[in-house]
């Protein structure tokens, strides 16, 4: 994004042929998930172009659900997936590849000059994104075993987590887990559910043609009985429970042995065997992630419908790392005691690819944005999902590896995975950071999209609707076809014939046009909420506000506070646990020292 | 607002009286106290002291007074209190002698309590409770206003909130979880009945009898033509002469409102102008609209005229039965007969008006709510039916979402400074 932006950037990796390696289940999306991908793809970010080019599954969930809450999710070729990010970065100008270990982040009077590699050398920067994953003091376990890195197999950040830690940067620990891999020729597919990729190609880009892979189907089966006593009796040779791993994993994507432990009294849960490739054997069961010795993953697999005869090829574990309490950060993902440090990805305490790669677009386009000194406009929680996931981070801190949820999107009729484009494109051009295609692109689909509704204007009566074959009430009011879209009963393709011109339009504006017409009484609602909120916004609460001075607030509230700095009264207020009266009063404090 | 000055006012009735209790809220109370008294008492004893101008050691009075150090205050900040001899010239000296006070003033309308909210002694629903009480004249009122201001219709609404966190925590389980582990079947089903319980729980708080008919008293409107009455009957129920009583039809061209307390429930008495088709001249039949008007709003319609011609709601009421010298029209199925000269039949018409009005008030344990309270009910109500019409998890849970919002907006968790000023602007001066 940096580079796009023409900042003179450098990825360092510890090799070059890591970039792009994905650590863990190679699916990408999901959902709230799948929004941030579309999300970052509107901003001209890569994941979903690579994902679209080895996506071997597709899946749209919740189909049956309303479309604010559909997930896409791609199940990538490794192999292929790596192969599309590395020739897209080899194709970027201003981009240098550099191989080796960060040691440490130079800093002079106070902001940050480049980085000190462990070879001696040292690159001058004026901004450096850290997007360390894991592998800062990372930690892996399974069952008695420890080794350090982190992923198998590769060394972790040592060095730079000691740095950080002295530097008082306030630090946590979280955990995060992976499955044993098996061996799909030892599966017995014949006798399970299987789930085909998706027929009606949809893509995870709008700007991807198609299906480009050949795909497979996934399939389902379910731990039962056994496995759970198998668990269970193992429980004590498990580092979860045997007091190694003290930190805290995600509540919404449990280990299977801490499913076992909370939710003892359920039959069973589902796993479902999701090919990692197209010339690779290694099936990764999705929903029983682990860190029991691996004798113990393989009886427990082995009692699964299917897994009877299963081969674990590479057995599962837990990693620990070390994040940033990403209170430290501004929106901007900026540390605040280190102007200069930006920080994308697990670092803040996230999970997953999709955080990642949104974090990473924010970091990577701020930081350009200061070196070149040029204003950045960021969204907001009313425009997308990634705006919503770094304002939870940087007010709301993180307990648990911080997982994006449709739920914690509170304008999510409106932030859509297929109208991401819509909301974050004219920004990103904005910005400067979309590439001239998607220019192009986005400029005659938006011009599509006017003609299309200008000629959605023209109001058409019941009868005529009628005439059509519509389902229309003969008493109902003459309206303009495009709240007649309103109707579920009604498509845009069922009223073609009452559409002056021609117009070509590609299915995802077709979706978006159809859904807004339907969400349409629900979003102007929303409408006074945003005034509010937006004149919240514009409350600025000024920089340094000892809120230890402010009387009323409990002590919860000022190290919530203190520790999150808000920068206005609408973040303020977004603050767990802040009453109306502590708003109230910090709204007074405030605008008693501004005066 | 100046909220680091020290503010004082008077916080008992007006004077005379036969207390005074002026209250200084702020960091300067201490000194202030220690100025007119010679000294700060031990907190929370209340000690008799003379209180002294500092300026010219003249004794302005000799009272208890309390010192309460902040934060733990009603106010949250320092706070003490004067219990003054309830003298107009002892009240304005004491008052003189603060307003010299460097830091010291006078404080605006509702400033104590806005002090108390900001410091985050009580929350809104508890402010408008001490509003409704500050208000308050009969025991009735207060003991709602009380009950309001210590957190009853918080806990109402907070539990109220807890159901449809809950509600749409499991719909949130369905729309993020479904796809990935098996979550609960029947999500649309359980759902739907939790909606229309709550929906039909906020509905009756919403059907019950209001606040301001605490605040503002039952209104009871005498009605009737010319020369029935009503004008006699409403001084013998207020028990002063508030109407003019004469034998010119037409005496009353206004409506007269009294408002009285009878066995502790507030009433609102209106006299009207008789009622006449013909020889009104145009004040009067301006004044025959207004009782029209408020006939159409009256809790109680008492009517003085001829039978059956009052309405259905009407009371019947047959009047001046003392007197054999007019031509009194009776009644058949007369709810009460009375004469408001000699008191016959008096005891029973407000027995009645007192029973009846028991049903129109709040009960115990009921939470009375104010025209904002309301309001944001209703929208949660209309939120949570369009929650329950809908089959679209998606929408169900956006509609959820607003029926929250309304209960947040109705703590005082949005719209801060809107709100605030509304609310304190209610507030008589020195609470």
């Amino acid at each position: 994004m940096a580079a796009r932006m023409g900042a003179r950037t450098a990825l360092v990796s510890f090799t070059r042929d890591a970039i792009g390696a994905m650590s863990c289940n190679p699916a990408i999306g999901g959902l709230g998930k799948g929004h941030l991908v579309r999300e970052v793809d509107a901003l001209d970010g890569l994941i979903a172009r690579a994902a679209d080019q080895a996506a071997i599954h597709y899946r749209m969930l919740n189909s049956s659900k309303g479309s604010a809450v559909q997930g896409p999710r791609v199940q990538a070729d490794r192999k292929l997936y790596k192969a599309a990010i590395q020739r897209m970065l080899g194709e970027q100008d201003n981009l240098h590849i550099v191989e080796g270990e960060v040691a440490a982040i130079r800093i002079e009077s106070g902001r940050v000059s480049g980085v000190s590699m462990a070879d001696g050398t040292s690159i001058a920067a004026r901004a450096v994104v850290l997007a360390t994953g894991t592998f800062l003091g990372g930690r892996m376990f399974r069952g008695e075993e420890r080794l350090e890195g982190g992923r198998i197999g590769e060394p972790g950040a040592s060095l730079l987590a000691q740095q950080l830690r002295a530097a008082e940067l306030p630090m946590a620990r979280l955990k995060t887990g992976t499955p044993p891999r098996i061996d799909g020729r030892t599966i017995d597919w014949a006798m399970l559910d299987k789930q085909p990729s998706d027929s009606d190609g949809w893509t995870m880009s709008p700007r991807s043609q198609g299906r480009s892979v050949p795909q497979v189907f996934c399939a389902i089966t379910r731990t039962c009985q056994q496995t759970h006593d198998i668990i269970r009796v193992n429980l004590d040779r498990s580092p979860l429970f045997s007091g190694a791993i003290g930190a805290q994993g995600p509540r919404y994507c449990p280990s299977i042995e801490d499913k076992i432990h909370r939710f003892g009294d359920r039959d069973g849960h589902q796993v479902f065997l999701e090919p990692e490739g197209l010339d690779t054997h290694l099936v990764y069961p999705n929903g029983i992630s682990t860190s029991l010795p691996t004798d113990v993953q393989r009886a427990f697999v082995r009692s699964m419908a299917g897994l009877e005869c299963a081969e674990i090829v590479v057995p599962g574990y837990a990693v620990e790392y070390d994040h940033i309490d990403p209170r430290a950060l501004d929106h901007q993902l900026q540390v605040r005691a280190i102007p200069g440090l930006y920080c994308a990805g697990q670092i803040n305490g996230t999970t997953g690819y999709e955080e990642a790669a949104a974090q990473g677009l924010v970091a990577g386009m701020a930081a350009a944005g200061q070196v070149l000194g040029r204003q950045i406009e960021l969204p907001d929680r009313a425009t997308s999902y990634l705006a919503v996931m770094i304002d939870d981070l940087v007010l709301q801190g993180v307990t648990e590896p911080y997982r994006m949820l449709t739920a914690r999107a509170e304008y999510r009729l409106r932030l859509r995975a297929n109208n991401a484009s819509d909301r974050l494109t004219g920004l990103a051009i904005g910005n400067g950071c979309v590439g001239d295609e998607r220019q192009a692109w986005f400029e005659r689909r938006q011009r599509a999209k006017a003609g299309l509704l200008t000629a959605l204007q023209r109001p058409a009566s019941c009868a005529e609707l009628a005439a059509l074959g519509l389902p229309v009430k003969a008493d109902g009011a003459r309206q303009s076809l495009q709240d007649w879209l309103r109707f579920p009963a009604i498509s845009l393709a069922s009223l073609s014939p009452l559409i002056e011109g021609e117009h070509d339009l590609a299915d995802d504006l077709i979706a978006e046009i159809e859904e807004d017409a339907v969400y349409a009484p629900y979003l102007a609602r929303q409408d006074a909420e945003l005034r509010d909120l937006r004149a919240n916004e514009r409350i600025s609460l000024g920089g340094d506000i000892d809120y230890r001075a402010i009387t009323g607030l409990s002590n919860e509230m000022v190290e919530r506070l203190s520790l999150a700095r808000p920068e206005t009264l609408a973040e303020a207020g977004r603050i767990r646990g802040v009453t109306p009266a502590a708003l109230a009063a910090i709204l007074v404090h405030a605008r008693r020292q501004a005066a | 607002m100046h909220a680091g000055d020290t503010i004082f006012a008077l916080s008992s009735g007006a004077p005379p009286a036969a207390l005074a209790i002026i209250r200084i809220s702020g960091p300067g109370a201490g000194n202030a106290l220690a100025a007119l008294s010679g000294g700060l008492p031990s907190p929370r004893h209340a000690v008799l002291r003379s209180l002294q101008d500092p300026d010219d050691g003249g004794l302005l009075d000799r009272a208890l007074v309390l010192w309460f150090p902040g934060p733990t205050t009603a106010t949250g900040e320092d706070l003490a209190e004067l219990h003054l001899h309830g003298g107009r010239a002892v009240v304005r000296a004491v008052e003189a002698v603060l307003a010299r006070m460097p830091d010291l003033r006078l404080a605006e309308p509702g400033e104590f309590t806005r002090r108390a909210f900001l410091n985050g002694r009580m929350d809104l629903a508890e402010a408008e409770g001490l509003s409704d009480l500050l208000f308050a004249e009969t025991e009735a009122q207060r003991v709602a206003a009380i009950r309001m201001a210590s957190g009853h219709l918080s806990r109402q609404v907070e539990s109220w909130r807890q159901e449809v966190l809950r509600l749409s925590a499991l719909i949130e389980a369905e729309l993020d979880f479904s796809d990935e582990d098996d979550v609960a079947s029947g999500v649309a089903d359980t759902t739907g009945q939790g909606i229309i319980a709550l929906a039909s729980h906020i509905g009756a708080a919403l059907q019950r009898p209001r606040a301001e008919r605490l605040r503002d008293g039952i209104r009871v409107v005498l009605a009737g033509p010319p020369n029935s009455g009503k004008s006699t009957l409403l001084n013998a129920l207020v028990q002063r002469e508030a109407a003019i009583v004469s034998d010119i039809a037409g005496t009353t061209r206004d409506l007269i409102e009294v408002p009285v307390g009878l066995k502790g429930i507030p009433f609102v008495f209106t006299d009207t102008a008789g009622l006449r088709d013909e020889g009104a001249e145009v004040i009067e039949a301006i004044g025959i609209d207004r009782a029209r008007d408020a006939m159409a709003v009256a809790d109680i319609l008492l009517w003085l005229g001829p039978e059956g011609q009052g309405g259905a709601r009407a009371w019947e009421i047959e009047t001046q039965i003392d007197r054999i010298d007019v031509s009194r029209e009776t009644k058949t199925a007369a709810r009460h007969r009375l004469s408001a000269r000699t008191g016959i039949g008096l005891d029973g018409l407000i027995d009645d008006l007192v029973m009846t009005a028991q049903t129109l008030l709040p009960g115990a344990g009921d939470v009375a709510l104010n025209a904002r309270q309301h309001r944001l009910l209703s929208e949660c109500t209309e939120a949570l039916d369009r929650a329950g019409q809908q089959d679209d998890l998606l929408l169900r849970a956006e509609s959820l979402r607003h029926a929250r919002l309304a209960l947040d907006q109705l703590l005082g968790r949005t719209h801060v400074e809107d709100m605030l000023d509304a609310l304190f602007g209610n507030f008589c001066i020195g609470k």
